[in-house]
C-alpha cells in the first residue's frame, strides 16, 4: 500500500475506534443515569417505576410540610391538583422551598412513599421549571409572580 | 434626560454601520478596503456610547427605564448598580454586542501582517455577526425601553444571587473568550473566501485563539468558584446545561489550539485547523442560544421569550450552515498532505484533538439530550451528573496521560529509543512515589486517589525534566516551548484539586442547637451562638461557630441567611475558612424545634488547585502570545 494510504487508514482506524468506544461509553453513561420525570397524577396511576431512580413535581401542598422533631428529616405532600403523593426528605431544603411553591425532587418511590434524595432549588421565585408548567398545565397561576 | 433614547440611537448607528462594513469587501470596486478598519472603531465607538449610556442608567437610579426598574434598586451599593447592568437578558446581550465591537476594533488596529483586502473581509465576516446581535438587540431585547408615563419609585431590586463580586468580573470574561473566537471564525472564513492559506495565516491567528482561550479558561473558572461559594452548594461544578455550554467551545478552542501549532510549524492539519475554528465559534453561538432563548431553565435563563429564541436560532442557522457551506466548498482546494511518523508530535496532537472533540461531543449530547427527547415527544428526562462523569470523564484522564508525554515528543519523528530513555527517569519517579502516597492518603478509596495523584504527577515530573534538561544544556528554551510546560502544568494542578476534592470531600448535613458540638474527621464544629446582623439592603440572621482542632479553635465562621429588603426568598452566605490543602465550608439552612437550626458543614481538599490550576493554564496561554511577538521581533531563535 502507498505510505501515505497507510498512514491514513490507521488514523481512520484510530478514529474509528475511539469514536465506537466513546459511543459504547456514552449509552452505558445514558441508560444508567437519566432519569424521567412524573407528575403526582400518573404516579397514582401507577405509571411510574417503583423502586427506580425518578423526579417527581408539583406544588409542596399547603400546610402538608412536616419536620420530624430532632432529626432533619421532613415529610411533604407533592401535588398536581389531580393526585397528590407523600414525600420524605433529610437534609437541608433550598431556599426557595416553601408550602404553595413549584418544587421537583429526585429520588425512589417505595411502598406509595417518594423518598426523594434531592430536592432540587428553583432559582427565583418568578421561576417555574417547564416540567411543572406541563404537569399542572399553562392555565394554573403558579406561584405567586413578582410585579415587574 | 434623553440618555436611553441616545443609547438606542448609537445602537442603530452601530447596526447600519456593521452593514456597511459587510459591504466594503463584497463590493471592493465601490469601496476602498482601507476603510474597513475606520468603520470598525466607529462600530466599536457607537456599542460603547449605548452601553456607556447603560451603565449610566443603572448608576442614576433612572426607573424610567423598564430594565433598571426590573433590576436595579436604589439601595444597591453603586459597583452592584454597574453589575446589574448585565445581571439581566437585554444588557448581557449588549454586554456580549460590546464585547464583539472591542475584539473588531482589536483586529482593526492590531492586524498589520496581512492585506488590507484579506483585513476588510475578516471585519466584514464579523460585520455580519454583529449585524445579527445589532437587529436581536433591537428588535428583541432593547434594553433602553421605557416606562412612562408612571415611572415607578424603585426598582425591583437585582437578584440577591447576583449581589457579588463574582458577578462584575465573571460575564466580562467570559464574554471575551465566547465571542474572542470569533476572530479565528473570521480568519477561517476569510482564509476560505481569499482560497489562500500560507504558513503565517496561522502563526497570526494564533495569538487570538491564546487570548481568547485565556479569557474562557478564568471565565469558567470564576464561573465554578462563584458557584462554589455563592450558590451555598460547595460543589464546584454541576453539569449544569449552561455550564456545559462555556465548557464544549473551552474542549473545541482547546483542540483548535493544538492543531494551529501543527499548521504553523508543519503546516499540516489545514483543512481539520479551519474547521475547528469554525466549530468553536459556531458552538459559543450555540452556548449563547442554548442560554438565552430560555430552552434551558438554570440560574442564567432570565427570560423565556419564544420571538427571541426563534430570532437566535434562525440566525445560528444561517451563520453556522453558511460557515460549513463555505467550508465543504472551498476547503479542499487549501488541503495538503503532509506526512509524520507514527511516534511524533503531529500524531499525539491528532489523538489530543480526537479526544478533545469526542468529549465535547458527548457533553453536547448530554446537554441536548432532554431537548431532543422533549422535542420527539418522548417525554421530560433530565441527564444527571454521573453520566457526565461516566462518560467524558474517562476521556479526559486519557488527555491528561497523553498531554505529559508532550514534552519528549518531537515534530516530524521521535526514535522510539530516545523516546523511551526520555521517559525512563520520570517512571521510576512515579514508582518511588506510590509508597510514600499510600503511606500519607486515607485508606478509603485509596487506589483510586493513588492513581489520580499519580497521573497528575506523571505531568508534573516530565515537566520538570524538560526544564532541568534545558537548564543543563544551557541552551535556550523557546518561550513556546515554556508557554506549553506552564499550561500543562495548569492541567496536573486542576487534576489534583479534581481527584482530592472528589475522593476526600466531606459533607454532612446536621441539626445543631447552641452550644452543641459535632465532629466531622479532625474538625469539631461548635455552635455558639445565632444572632442578627443588618446589611446595606439586607437583614442576616448569623451563626457564630468555632471551627476547633484538636483542643484549639481554629477560626470563628459566621454563616448567614440573608433577606433583602426588595422581598423574596432568604439567601444563604456560606461561611468559608479557606486553605491551600483544605477549604471548611459552613452553611446555615433553616430553623428546626427549639432553639436548633439546620447546619451543612463540608471540609473539601485541595479545591483551591482546581482555580489555580485554571490560572495557570491561563498564564500558559499568555506567554504563547508573549512568545509569537518575541518571535516577530527576531530575538528568539
Amino acid at each position: 500500500m502507498h505510505p501515505l494510504r497507510k498512514q491514513r487508514l490507521w488514523v481512520v482506524v484510530f478514529i474509528v475506534a475511539f469514536s465506537s468506544l466513546a459511543v459504547a461509553l456514552v449509552m452505558m453513561a445514558l441508560r444508567e443515569n437519566i432519569n424521567l420525570f412524573y407528575p403526582p397524577e400518573k404516579v397514582l396511576a401507577g405509571e411510574a417505576p417503583v423502586g427506580k431512580m425518578i423526579r417527581i413535581g408539583g406544588m409542596v401542598r399547603e400546610g402538608s410540610v412536616i419536620r420530624e422533631a430532632g432529626s432533619l428529616r421532613v415529610r411533604f405532600d407533592v401535588t398536581d391538583f389531580k393526585g397528590t403523593v407523600p414525600v420524605v426528605y433529610e437534609g437541608i431544603l433550598p431556599d426557595l422551598f416553601g408550602e404553595g411553591q413549584g418544587v421537583v425532587t429526585q429520588g425512589k418511590l417505595v411502598d406509595g412513599v417518594f423518598e426523594a434524595s434531592e430536592v432540587l432549588a428553583k432559582h427565583d421565585e418568578n421561576y417555574m421549571p417547564p416540567e411543572l408548567i406541563d404537569a399542572m398545565g399553562p392555565d394554573h397561576p403558579g406561584p405567586k409572580k413578582k410585579a415587574p | 434626560m434623553m440618555w436611553p433614547e441616545l443609547g438606542h440611537m448609537a445602537m442603530i448607528l452601530a447596526t447600519l454601520l456593521a452593514l456597511l462594513l459587510v459591504l466594503v469587501p463584497l463590493f471592493p470596486t465601490l469601496f476602498p478596503a482601507r476603510i474597513a478598519r475606520v468603520l470598525a472603531l466607529s462600530h466599536a465607538g457607537c456599542v460603547l456610547l449605548a452601553f456607556a449610556v447603560l451603565l449610566k442608567s443603572f448608576y442614576d437610579n433612572d426607573f424610567s427605564v423598564l430594565l433598571v426598574a426590573n433590576n436595579s434598586h436604589s439601595l444597591l451599593p453603586w459597583y452592584y448598580r454597574l453589575t446589574a447592568t448585565w445581571g439581566n437578558h437585554e444588557g448581557s446581550m449588549l454586554l456580549w454586542a460590546l464585547v464583539l465591537s472591542l475584539w473588531m476594533a482589536l483586529v482593526a488596529i492590531g492586524v498589520r501582517s496581512q492585506t488590507e483586502q484579506f483585513v476588510s473581509r475578516v471585519l466584514g465576516i464579523m460585520g455580519s455577526i454583529a449585524i445579527g446581535f445589532g437587529l436581536f438587540i433591537l428588535l428583541t431585547s432593547s434594553p433602553f425601553e421605557r416606562v412612562l408615563p408612571d415611572v415607578p419609585v424603585n426598582g425591583a431590586d437585582l437578584n440577591p444571587l447576583l449581589q457579588d463580586f463574582a458577578m462584575i468580573v465573571h460575564p466580562p470574561t467570559l464574554y471575551m473568550g465566547y465571542v474572542g473566537l470569533c476572530v479565528a471564525f473570521a480568519f477561517a472564513l476569510a482564509a476560505l473566501w481569499e482560497g489562500r492559506l500560507d504558513a503565517s495565516w496561522a502563526k497570526h491567528v494564533r495569538p487570538w485563539v491564546l487570548a481568547a482561550w485565556s479569557f474562557l479558561t478564568i471565565g469558567i473558572a470564576l464561573g465554578s468558584w462563584w458557584a462554589y461559594y455563592e450558590l451555598g452548594w460547595g460543589g464546584w461544578w454541576f453539569w449544569d446545561p449552561v455550564e456545559n455550554a462555556s465548557l464544549i467551545p473551552w474542549l473545541v478552542a482547546t483542540a483548535l489550539l493544538h492543531s494551529l501549532a501543527v499548521t504553523e510549524r508543519r503546516d499540516a492539519f489545514r483543512g481539520w485547523t479551519l474547521l475547528l475554528a469554525i466549530l468553536a465559534f459556531a458552538l459559543s453561538l450555540l452556548g449563547t442560544f442554548l442560554v438565552r432563548s430560555g430552552v434551558l431553565t438554570s440560574v442564567h435563563a432570565f427570560a423565556a421569550d419564544p420571538s427571541r429564541g426563534l430570532f437566535i436560532l434562525v440566525f445560528l442557522g444561517i451563520v453556522i450552515g453558511g460557515a460549513l457551506l463555505v467550508y465543504a466548498l472551498r476547503a479542499a482546494a487549501l488541503v495538503k498532505p503532509v506526512r509524520f511518523a507514527a511516534l511524533s508530535r503531529e500524531t499525539l496532537l491528532l489523538v489530543n484533538n480526537v479526544l478533545l472533540l469526542v468529549a465535547a461531543a458527548t457533553v453536547l449530547l448530554g446537554t441536548l439530550f432532554p431537548l431532543l427527547m422533549d422535542a420527539l415527544g418522548q417525554g421530560r428526562y433530565s441527564v444527571g451528573p454521573p453520566y457526565f462523569n461516566l462518560a467524558v470523564g474517562p476521556v479526559l484522564l486519557f488527555v491528561v496521560a497523553l498531554l505529559a508525554i508532550a514534552p519528549v515528543v518531537r515534530w516530524q519523528s521521535t526514535a522510539s529509543g530516545v523516546f523511551i530513555r526520555s521517559l525512563r527517569l520520570p517512571l521510576v519517579a512515579l514508582l518511588l512515589l506510590v509508597p510514600v502516597l499510600a503511606y500519607v492518603l486515607p485508606a478509603h478509596d485509596r487506589l483510586a486517589a493513588i492513581a489520580g495523584v499519580l497521573l497528575s504527577a506523571w505531568v508534573w515530573v516530565i515537566v520538570v525534566q524538560a526544564l532541568w534538561q534545558r537548564w543543563r544544556s544551557s541552551a535556550r528554551m523557546h518561550p513556546r516551548f515554556l508557554s506549553m510546560l506552564v499550561a500543562h502544568t495548569g492541567v496536573a494542578v486542576t487534576l489534583f484539586g479534581v481527584v482530592m476534592v472528589g475522593l476526600y470531600g466531606e459533607a454532612r448535613d446536621i441539626r445543631l442547637a447552641p452550644k452543641e458540638t459535632y465532629a466531622l474527621g479532625a474538625y469539631s464544629f461548635y455552635l455558639e451562638s445565632i444572632g442578627s446582623r443588618t446589611g446595606p439592603n439586607y437583614q442576616a440572621v448569623v451563626g457564630k461557630v468555632l471551627l476547633i482542632e484538636g483542643n484549639d479553635v481554629r477560626a470563628e465562621l459566621y454563616p448567614e441567611k440573608r433577606h433583602y429588603r426588595s422581598g423574596g426568598k432568604p439567601m444563604t452566605e456560606a461561611a468559608i475558612l479557606p486553605g491551600l490543602m483544605r477549604d471548611v465550608y459552613v452553611v446555615l439552612g433553616e430553623p428546626l424545634d427549639g432553639e436548633a437550626w439546620s447546619l451543612r458543614v463540608q471540609v473539601k481538599p485541595a479545591i483551591r488547585w482546581i482555580w489555580i490550576g485554571a490560572a495557570i493554564m491561563a498564564l500558559g496561554g499568555m506567554l504563547g502570545i508573549w512568545a509569537k511577538r518575541r518571535t516577530d521581533s527576531g530575538r528568539a531563535p
